[in-house]
């Protein structure tokens, strides 16, 4: 009888923390909305949604998705997949503005062929 | 032969098969959207110029959208709380709410693409729409997806309540983990596509 009792009190805990991430994700929405209205430079405008992004992301994930109180394999999981994905968005950012593996190869008309970097 | 570790954990993972499963799913969808992701950089960063989604798009109409998805996740984890509490009615509505906030979802959805094609915006017309709507097309068929495997759920999937109660809620979690997953996406999807 007592664990059914602690259950429905852990439980009662939870759906509280639910209504408590339901608000903090509204007004972080309203957040996100209202900052793009300020007209910041880009960079700082897409550092500034990224981050607000991801404090909402990471809300969803460790509450909704229950990641706060997971299993050691699944977190494992999770690590292998952020380290993929990590190098994935790093791929496309790596070459951004004559990076590292792809440069500019196209020339002015006035150069001459097979003269480039 | 039956098959073990459906509803009682493995006792070195303290897992079920289900459990596991649809984690290895979401790994393999991050990917998925990571892989679009990764091209939208690739695109915008290499475009000579860009527009600021709130140009073309309509901001208030996903911001409304935003909501409802969030939402929607609310009622899902509260369907989930709602079976461990052992009430199935309540379950119900949770559930049935969820649905029709991802029904919602894409009706607002239709609007904005029949408002674009309207306009004679296609996905061919620049670099920028086709992006908008392949991720925004590729996450829409998750919504309906998961909208499919809830409404399963909240009808006939739900016999199994009477016969093996904690299957369900095992497999009512699962498919919220699925649903909470959509969810995400879109709060990335939203800032990027239409805000910045």
């Amino acid at each position: 009888m007592t664990t059914t009792t602690d259950h429905a009190v852990d439980i009662d805990k939870h759906v509280r923390i639910y209504i408590t991430v339901f608000v903090a994700l509204m007004v972080l929405t309203i957040v996100t909305v209202a900052i793009s209205y300020l007209h910041l430079p880009v960079h700082l405008a897409v550092t500034v949604a990224l981050l607000v992004a991801t404090v909402k992301g990471s809300l969803v994930a460790c509450y909704f998705m229950h990641l706060i109180s997971e299993k050691k394999l699944i977190y494992a999981v999770l690590l292998l997949t952020l380290a993929f994905f990590i190098a994935l968005l790093a791929l496309p950012t790596l070459t951004h503005s004559n990076g590292f593996w792809i440069h500019e190869t196209v020339q002015p008309a006035a150069s001459s062929p097979g003269t480039g970097h | 032969m039956e098959i073990p570790y459906t509803v009682e954990v493995r006792r070195d993972t303290g897992l079920t098969n289900g459990k596991i499963g649809i984690w290895l799913f979401l790994a393999s969808e991050v990917m998925l959207f990571g892989a679009l992701f990764a091209s939208y950089i690739l695109i915008r960063t290499g475009a000579p110029s860009w527009p600021r989604g709130d140009t073309i798009l309509n901001v208030p109409l996903a911001t409304f959208n935003t909501i409802v998805l969030i939402a929607s996740s609310v009622t899902m984890v509260m369907a989930w709380a709602s079976l461990m509490r052992n009430r199935f009615g309540t379950f119900r509505i949770y559930m049935g709410a969820t649905i029709l906030l991802g029904l919602v979802f894409l009706i607002v959805k239709y609007f904005e693409y029949g408002a674009k094609f309207e306009h004679n915006l296609y996905p061919s017309t620049n670099n920028f729409l086709a992006i908008y709507f392949t991720l925004t097309g590729l996450h829409m068929l998750h919504v309906f997806g998961g909208m499919v495997v809830n409404a399963y759920f909240w009808g006939p999937g739900s016999k199994l309540w009477k016969t093996n109660p904690t299957w369900f809620t095992q497999r009512v979690e699962h498919s919220g983990l699925f649903w909470h997953f959509v969810d995400l996406v879109w709060i990335f999807l939203f800032p990027t596509l239409y805000l910045l």
